[in-house]
């Protein structure tokens, strides 16, 4: 992975430093809220329901195990013990203390961590496949081109005052676990007719208020014109882009109000015109900085006795394997995901004993490598199999062995109004009943690949918009109720979600989704047809019966 | 209001013509971009030095034919979260070469000084008490590394930062 | 409907009531209570003085219930006051506990 050489270490320690003194100087009075808050956000400090909360940046979802015992020793020492992974790969302390986070972030730059640009009208967090490097259907490892943006992008003088928020994703597999389209860039990785690697760029992608699928503006972008194209969306957007309606002025308006042929002819005047002194790519730096991203060297290790051993004669391990271990490019080797859904818990919460698990987990037997997915669960991307049942025993030890990746029971879920002063409802008890109602054992299995995500706000933070079965928290008369989408994904085939109809008391939502479960059971095609392939196969309709013929539902 | 210029406090050259008003075509005068785009003739013998004051949103195209008369344009931050004139700087220096002065007006933060002169701006007009207190007695805070070269003098004053092409250490 | 008034703590992001004393008092059972909404809106200009010396951020009026031992009225300055409804060990509902014991 990337390390930092002695001008990214100068970089983050200069604005540590600069930090340090803006908090100082809010603390006597030198600085008023008002003039401090965009500093506060710019170093992704919020101000929340209970306390402040800080976001730190995992550039696309990697870490080290040395950064994840730097996370735990933070949530020791400066918070409650634990954290929050996101929905964007980063990591969130809900109690930090204002006078506190100049030693944190200097904790987090001493192993070359950061929480620049988490929040803001900025570029965020440039988010990346979580099984980049490992898995096995990579055309290339997109990580490289994530470190390039994110650098690029790292308090761009033109670009830190954006009409909103923006947000890029890279994917370098033919399956896309990283939701590109649901970005205000997506980048996919593709080879053109001449057997050259570069983009497809797609643009206006977004969830919130009005959600939308990206759109693609160009079908190949040469790898060296990454930041040059970037650059002229972005610029295009800075200046176009809304600024009348803080609900309208994501990119994703601009393309629809304009029109994509607009944007395209936009984007490519300036792209065109734009000077490459700087912007263009050498194939030098491109290979440089790929270096950091080299497969490990992977020692062969033959298909041993003591996985399949123990694979036949533990029936738990066994079913660990088969929904959280996935196909690794190297015979041998499998990715783990190591769920932090366990079962009536906090969706993406993991203790500072259990970040070290996982970190002391990942030095010994993944090349001392973690990933975080969008999915709120962690990743031991270069597993040799003959380590899984080790592996699993540390794992079963530490709580972090839920055999339920991917499943029902591996839900999505934002803060929600437990923590969130942006929230309209709960989010996490609702996780939590779904969760103890279907569990992680047969009747889960048998369900199979479903994927609840679970939103408290229509910020949409919890991406229901793109779960297979949405789950919106509203609040209508000072009452919680909670709205239900169906058909909704962030893979290649992105689509997102369509309303059931009324929603649901917090009383009745664990009930409804359990009768749009049992509808799916009912009717799937045997075998295992999943549930986003028969809700598309079958459509609205049987759902809304099973929904509604028993129960009213509100009307809101 | 102050004006604030490479690193301190200066007297201003230029006046800013209110709307309405009756701008003489002599001495430096700053117009609103729409006075100028309709009294333009009234400056055609002239030679004092023009200066337009620019709101975001104005279509570049609308002043582009013009740029080479303009000694001085003032881009406007009616918040300091519209951040439409630092690509406006950006592209009036790189793009289309002008090398007159550009000022930001409006609501200008301190911290914001270092990038707006990293996108072509050279002077700024400092209308919060707070700010050019802090500006008097601390100066405006500068960093000495970044991810992207500076345009136009701000840019002349910066090395290469390594091997990568798009980073820059101030000199 | 009664008022009272919340802030965050600007030092260490917690919540904090305003006080009929004019201090900032950690649990909502201490606060200051005003009958009506007028009331609360003079008291915010007092508080909102201390969001001016640094003490506080953001001050502002809440509804509480009528009667009885003061309540939020609203699910989010309910949650706002005692903790998260999922982490009972945590914020002002785990330090009640604490102070029992």
């Amino acid at each position: 992975m990337y390390r930092y050489d002695e001008f990214d270490a100068g970089f983050v320690s200069d604005r540590v430093a600069a930090f340090r003194d803006q908090v100082a100087r809010r603390l006597s009075g030198d600085m008023t809220e008002d003039q401090f808050k965009p500093h506060r956000l710019m170093n992704g400090l919020y101000l929340q329901l209970h306390a402040y909360m800080l976001r730190v940046a995992v550039p696309y979802g990697t870490l080290s195990a040395r950064q994840m015992r730097k996370l735990a020793f933070i949530a020791r020492r400066y918070d409650k013990g634990y954290g929050h992974f996101t929905t964007r790969q980063n990591i969130q302390y809900n109690w930090p203390a204002l006078a506190d986070t100049p030693a944190i972030l200097e904790e987090l730059a001493s192993v070359e961590m950061h929480a620049i640009q988490t929040s803001g009208n900025c570029i965020r967090n440039v988010t990346a496949d979580h099984f980049a490097g490992a898995a096995a259907d990579e055309l290339d490892d997109p990580r490289p081109y994530a470190e390039i943006l994110r650098q690029w992008s790292s308090l761009h003088p033109e670009f830190s005052f954006l009409p909103r928020k923006f947000k890029i994703a890279v994917n370098g597999a033919t399956r896309d676990r990283a939701a590109i389209q649901t970005h205000d860039i997506g980048y996919q990785i593709v080879r053109n007719s001449a057997g050259e690697i570069g983009f497809a760029v797609y643009v206006g992608g977004g969830q919130g208020r009005t959600p939308m699928i990206a759109k693609k503006i160009r079908d190949f972008l040469k790898i060296e014109d990454l930041l040059a194209y970037t650059q002229a969306i972005v610029r295009v957007y800075n200046l176009e882009g809304r600024r009348d309606n803080k609900y309208k002025a994501r990119i994703k308006i601009l393309v629809h109000e304009k029109g994509l042929d607009w944007m395209r002819q936009a984007v490519e005047a300036e792209f065109e015109a734009a000077s490459r002194d700087y912007i263009a790519l050498p194939d030098a730096e491109i290979a440089r900085i790929k270096a950091y991203f080299a497969p490990p060297e992977l020692p062969a290790r033959a298909s041993s006795q003591k996985f399949a051993a123990r694979r036949e004669s533990d029936p738990r391990f066994a079913g660990f394997v088969s929904t959280n271990v996935a196909a690794h490019k190297i015979d041998g080797y499998g990715i783990v995901k190591i769920s932090l859904k366990p079962i009536g818990g906090i969706p993406g919460d993991a203790t500072a004993e259990q970040m070290e698990a996982v970190a002391d987990l990942a030095e010994l037997y993944s090349q001392a490598e973690i990933r975080v997915s969008h999915e709120q669960n962690l990743v031991l991307p270069h597993v040799a199999l003959d380590d899984l049942p080790v592996i699993y025993d540390e794992l079963l030890a530490s709580g972090l062995a839920t055999a339920n990746a991917g499943l029902v029971s591996d839900i999505i879920a934002c803060p929600g109004m437990d923590y969130c002063s942006l929230a309209t409802a709960r989010s996490i008890p609702v996780a939590q009943r779904i969760s103890e109602r279907f569990g992680d054992g047969p009747r889960a299995r048998d369900i199979g690949a479903l994927k609840i995500k679970i939103s408290g706000c229509i910020n949409a933070c919890g991406h229901h918009h793109v779960g297979h079965i949405g789950i919106l928290g509203l609040e209508r008369k000072g009452v919680e109720t909670y709205q239900i989408t169906l058909g909704g994904t962030g893979d290649e085939t992105c689509s997102m979600g369509t309303l059931t109809g009324p929603g649901f008391s917090s009383e009745e939502v664990v009930d409804a989704i359990e009768r749009i479960v049992d509808a799916y059971m009912a009717l799937r095609n045997e075998p295992g047809e999943d549930f986003l392939t028969a809700f598309r196969r079958l459509g609205m309709q049987p759902f809304k019966e099973a929904l509604y013929e028993t129960s009213k539902g509100a009307d809101i | 209001m102050a004006l604030w210029k490479n690193g301190s406090f200066t007297t201003d050259a230029w006046r800013t013509i209110a709307e309405g008003e009756d701008a003489p075509p002599a001495g430096h005068v700053i117009l609103p971009l729409d006075w100028w785009l309709q009294e333009r003739d009234a400056f055609a013998n002239s030679n004092a030095p023009i200066g337009v004051r620019i709101e975001p949103g104005a279509p570049i195209e609308s002043y582009l034919d013009d740029l080479p008369r303009f000694a001085l344009v003032a881009l406007a931050f009616p918040k300091f979260g519209d951040g439409r004139a630092f690509s406006t700087a950006a592209l009036l220096r790189e793009r289309h070469g002008f090398t007159g002065e550009i000022r930001a007006v409006g609501d200008v933060l301190i911290d914001q000084i270092q990038m707006m002169e990293r996108c072509g701006f050279d002077s700024f007009d400092i209308t919060d008490a707070t700010t050019e207190r802090l500006l008097r007695t601390r100066g405006a805070p500068a960093y000495s590394k970044f991810y992207q070269p500076a345009t136009g003098a701000a840019g002349d004053a910066e090395s290469n930062g390594g091997s990568r092409p798009w980073a820059r250490r101030k000199a | 409907m009664r008022f009272a008034i919340s802030a965050n703590r600007l030092l260490d992001g917690i919540v904090v009531f305003f006080g009929s004393n004019n201090h900032w008092v950690d649990q909502l059972s201490a606060a200051g209570l005003y009958a009506s909404k007028d009331e609360a809106e003079a008291a915010l200009v007092v508080a909102r003085l201390d969001q001016t010396r640094n003490v506080v951020v953001e001050p502002y009026v809440f509804e509480v219930r009528a009667e009885g031992a003061p309540v939020a009225h609203h699910i989010r300055e309910a949650i706002r006051a005692a903790g998260p409804t999922v982490r009972k060990d945590h914020g002002k509902q785990a330090d009640l506990l604490a102070d029992k014991r």
